[in-house]
């Protein structure tokens, strides 16, 4: 949450002695309360109990980022709690208590850094009074450390718990004036701190939205059609219902959108809901259910005719442009050296470990949900829509995630277990089957860039140009699927042209891990490694050439807040570094073996990566190494954390890399398992991932997604420098090629 | 029908049709929620339990194939976290969202039983079959070590003395 100027904290005791602190983010909320909701439970951020322990709360989605851990650390700081005797709980989720409960976008550390260490920063200060006034000494006299006050001119010290009933009693400071440590006093931040739930996964508690068990609870399946947005004409649910443990099966008519571009979340699809006594029996009653779908629109649809279709397009003019710099079509006669080429990627799933699932009880019009969503705010909005019922009757419960990615941006899965709540009256458990996650995604969208450079005699990109072919209608694009006008090297090139055609899609698209940036930087880093060769230059050099032109000014871009826009100086710091590290001046020639290079700007931070790959005659790859450099500003919040990060995104972009494509024949999807989208497997990984930190005077961003682009053109121009062959398709195996 | 199990330990009967996967009676019978999941067709093995000290994925185990051996889940390896694979994987802090490692583990603790000392070869013939979605196999590899180096007695390992990624 952005510090909203209207921000308040609130302070209360405990019973026993203790005190806790809320901040309350929307004043108005506050004020108006809960119509028939219980009266406000004070246990929004901090609680000092008499007993010592400090409880703070988790408030954002935790899908594997460790924010559970990372967010109540930077409380912790400011507070000068003592780590290790800090326990953390997860929230439900609460608007009238808390903003921006969401995982997306790599958003948890810039907008959260600010706020919550002031929450912490207040306690202390209140900490610090009540201690001045017990000993009458001035508070400016007192310091703390692990859960204490010291006065060290008497030689006095006093804990946090005891202090709590009197600090509870204290008027709150100002929480937007309330100072902060100088960061060179850090205990907390900056040193690696274990996720707070790794003991209950080593143990194999019960902590995932999957686990969850209701009393009385009844577990759900939901059969929808393999066409996306095709309705049920009928279906044999008596027989169903006939089943082995099953106790209901029904038609759920649902709500097929209307328009030609599929809305981002479109809500409850139809579909036939199975209810049983335990999952597999729901599960197993599904091999008997047969279905009459009407299939409507998407069933036309087949991957092959998207690609042919995108080559027509490909020769007309852009529908849209949507920028023009100089004059590209006259740089590019002119150029010393051109380069055409036409860049491919696919459809891909998200497929979190952890398949979609959502515990839900409804009774006399109010519903609670238990999920793993990373939007649970946007969810309980569509289920108090789709159920009636005002938003504040649907409770939503946050439970760990078995990886998000993406996918759980989205709530249909938490509409489909509303619906079927309803439906049953008793709790149940709506858990999705592996086939089901793989064919019911909101996919990566695919795409096709058919790009134009030129390079000047003296080895300058003076020209670019690109017709990019994606999805939507008139000029609304599919969910994920357009390109930025000031997406590097946008501003960075006198002669720049961007233009989109549309092609129409009857399919869910999303946001997958830095959605646009996961395919962008393939093709232009790649594009820029073609022109690099093109110009006879090295291409860290030319890179370093491109980044120290002076950018060309922008309407758009000045009007963005600085932080916000790309800074050529921070992604050349982190260029440099990884050469560098990466012995890149002093690599030496060898077949089949080389370096390649690659950055990406997204998600506020500036990553270059480097890889050290293999390639062998018959087209097997190894990944050995990895120099992965990262400028996301001043602090490494939790570094043992976020190498484990940097680390995972870069085997994830091996993973898109090499073999995973969902593919559409008659509109279905053809992949419905991890074995044919293969995600990369222990001995395929890279031996080594090297991140390597590059801070900066600059407030701190997020890590998860921005790791991810450059690895897939690191790799791929390795392989060119290895091979002599460029690689414009993905993925690799399209074209022969496997892990070694 | 009826089945009789022995599922860490203990015995239990329970009342299924015999094609019922060893995985769903574990997790919505037995209420072993520690075994997960993850795709059914023996392609993550996130559904890794021990059968007879043998690693096997319980999703493709039907229970009637299930009732000779006796059958030690990710809850059962120790009463505390303490056997040494759950100790090295809390010491390096393996996990990012955490859904894989049950059976990672199970199978790194069935490896080291059979192989005090494996090497990273052993390790990638061990837990290639084991999926993580996250990416997290660097941390495994090295946990395994941890965990052989635990079992053999010895206490600290300096790699570990201070945690790669700590930089500063
Ligand atoms: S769930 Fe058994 S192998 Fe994936
Ligand atoms: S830690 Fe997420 S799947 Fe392995």
């Amino acid at each position: 949450m952005h510090m909203n100027r209207r921000a308040f904290l609130k302070v209360s005791s405990l019973a026993g002695g203790g005190m806790l602190l809320a901040l309350y983010a929307r004043p108005a909320a506050f004020a108006q309360g809960r119509p028939a909701g219980p009266p406000l439970e004070p246990d929004a951020f901090i609680r000092i109990a008499a007993n010592g322990t400090i409880t703070i709360m988790a408030k954002d989605p935790e899908v594997g980022q460790g924010v559970k851990t990372m967010l109540p650390m930077l409380i912790a700081e400011e507070l000068d709690a003592d780590w290790a005797h800090v326990a953390i709980e997860q929230t439900d989720f609460d608007d009238t208590k808390y903003a921006g409960q969401f995982a997306g976008g790599s958003t948890a550390t810039p907008l959260n850094w600010d706020p919550m260490r002031r929450v912490g920063a207040a306690c202390r200060q209140m900490l610090v009074a009540a201690a001045a006034a017990r000993w009458h000494v001035p508070a400016s006299a007192c310091t703390t450390t692990a859960a204490r006050v010291h006065h060290r001119a008497s030689n006095r010290s006093i804990g946090y718990a005891e202090l709590a009933a009197d600090a509870a009693k204290l008027p709150v400071p100002d929480v937007q004036t309330v100072p902060l440590k100088d960061p060179k006093a850090y205990r907390i931040i900056g040193h690696t701190q274990r996720g707070c739930d790794v003991h209950a996964i080593v143990t194999g508690q019960p902590v995932f939205g999957i686990d969850m068990v209701r009393p009385g609870m009844l577990y759900a399946v939901y059969q929808k059609c393999p066409v996306f947005g095709g309705k049920v004409v009928s279906a044999n649910v008596d027989a169903i219902r006939a089943l082995p443990g099953v106790r209901h099966a029904f038609v759920v008519e649902g709500a097929v959108p209307a328009g030609d571009v599929v809305p981002r979340d479109p809500g409850l699809m139809p579909g036939v809901a199975i209810v049983a006594d335990t999952w597999w029996q729901a599960q197993a009653a599904r091999k008997k259910l047969q279905v009459t779908w009407d299939e409507g629109k998407g069933a036309a649809q087949s991957s092959e005719a998207f690609a042919q279709h995108a080559d027509e397009l490909s020769k007309q003019p852009p529908a849209h442009v949507l920028r023009h710099d100089g004059d590209t079509d006259a740089a590019l006669k002119n150029a010393a050296a051109r380069v055409e080429a036409a860049y491919s990627y696919p459809f891909i799933a998200h497929a979190p470990l952890e398949p979609q699932n959502c515990t839900a009880h409804y009774a006399n019009g109010h519903i609670e949900i238990w999920s793993n969503s990373q939007t649970p705010g946007s969810g309980r909005t569509m289920v108090a829509k789709l159920l009636g019922i005002p938003e504040g009757n649907v409770v939503v419960h946050m439970l760990r995630a078995g990886g998000g990615f993406g996918r759980r941006l989205t709530n249909d899965y938490m509409v489909e277990a509303a619906w079927i709540a309803r439906t049953v009256g008793v709790p149940v458990k709506l858990v999705w089957a592996r086939e089901d996650d793989m064919t019911n995604d909101y996919y990566r969208p695919g795409g096709f860039q058919y790009l134009k450079g030129g390079v000047d005699a003296a080895g300058r990109l003076v020209a670019w140009q690109n017709h990019f072919v994606t999805w939507g209608a008139g000029d609304e694009y599919a969910s994920a699927a357009t390109l930025s006008p000031l997406e590097f090297p946008a501003r960075y090139v006198p002669n720049f042209t961007l233009g989109t055609s549309l092609q129409e899609l009857w399919l869910k698209t999303g946001a997958l891990r830095a959605p646009g940036s996961n395919v962008n930087a393939f093709v232009i880093q790649s594009f820029l490694d073609e022109l690099a060769h093109a110009a006879g230059k090295d291409p860290v050099d030319f890179r370093l050439a491109l980044l120290d032109t002076a950018p060309l000014p922008d309407a758009e871009a000045d009007r963005q807040p600085k932080s916000r826009t790309f800074d050529a100086a921070r992604m050349r710091g982190v260029l440099e570094l990884v050469a560098e590290k990466s012995g890149w001046r002093h690599r030496t020639k060898q077949p089949g073996r080389a370096l390649g290079v690659a950055f990406h700007f997204s998600h506020l931070g500036y990553f270059a990566e480097v890889a050290d790959v293999s390639v062998s005659a018959d087209k097997r790859v190894k990944v050995h190494k990895v120099w992965v450099a990262v400028d996301i500003g001043s602090e490494i919040i939790n570094p043992g954390a976020a190498q484990n990060m940097v680390q995972g995104a870069i085997i994830d972009g091996l993973s898109e890399l090499m073999a995973q494509q969902i593919t559409l024949e008659h509109g279905r999807v053809v992949q419905t398992n991890y074995d044919r989208h293969p995600l990369v497997r222990m001995s395929q990984a890279p031996i080594e991932i090297e991140a390597i930190w590059r801070k900066t005077d600059n407030p701190p961003t997020g890590l998860g997604e921005p790791a991810l682009p450059p690895i897939i053109p690191a790799v791929c121009n390795a392989i060119f420098s290895a091979t002599g062959t460029r690689i414009r398709t993905l993925p690799l195996v399209k074209s022969g090629y496997s892990w070694a | 029908m009826r089945f009789e199990l022995t599922v860490n330990g203990q015995a239990h009967a329970v009342d299924v049709s015999p094609d019922t996967p060893l995985l769903w009676v574990l997790r919505d019978v037995l209420n072993l929620k520690g075994t997960k999941y993850g795709c059914g067709i023996g392609q993550c093995a996130a559904c890794t339990v021990h059968l007879g000290g043998r690693p096997v994925h319980s999703c493709l185990i039907p229970v009637e194939r299930a009732v000779h051996a006796p059958i030690t889940t990710v809850e059962g390896l120790s009463a505390d976290g303490s056997h040494p694979v759950q100790r090295a994987w809390e010491e390096i802090d393996v996990p990012q969202c955490g859904y894989c490692q049950a059976g990672q583990i199970m199978a790194a603790a069935a490896l080291i039983a059979q192989t005090p000392k494996p090497t990273d070869a052993d390790i990638d013939a061990a837990l290639s079959g084991h999926l993580c979605r996250c990416g997290t196999y660097l941390r495994i590899k090295e946990a395994v070590h941890r965990a052989a180096a635990l079992a053999a007695g010895t206490p600290t390992d300096q790699r570990h003395a201070g945690r790669a990624g700590d930089g500063e």
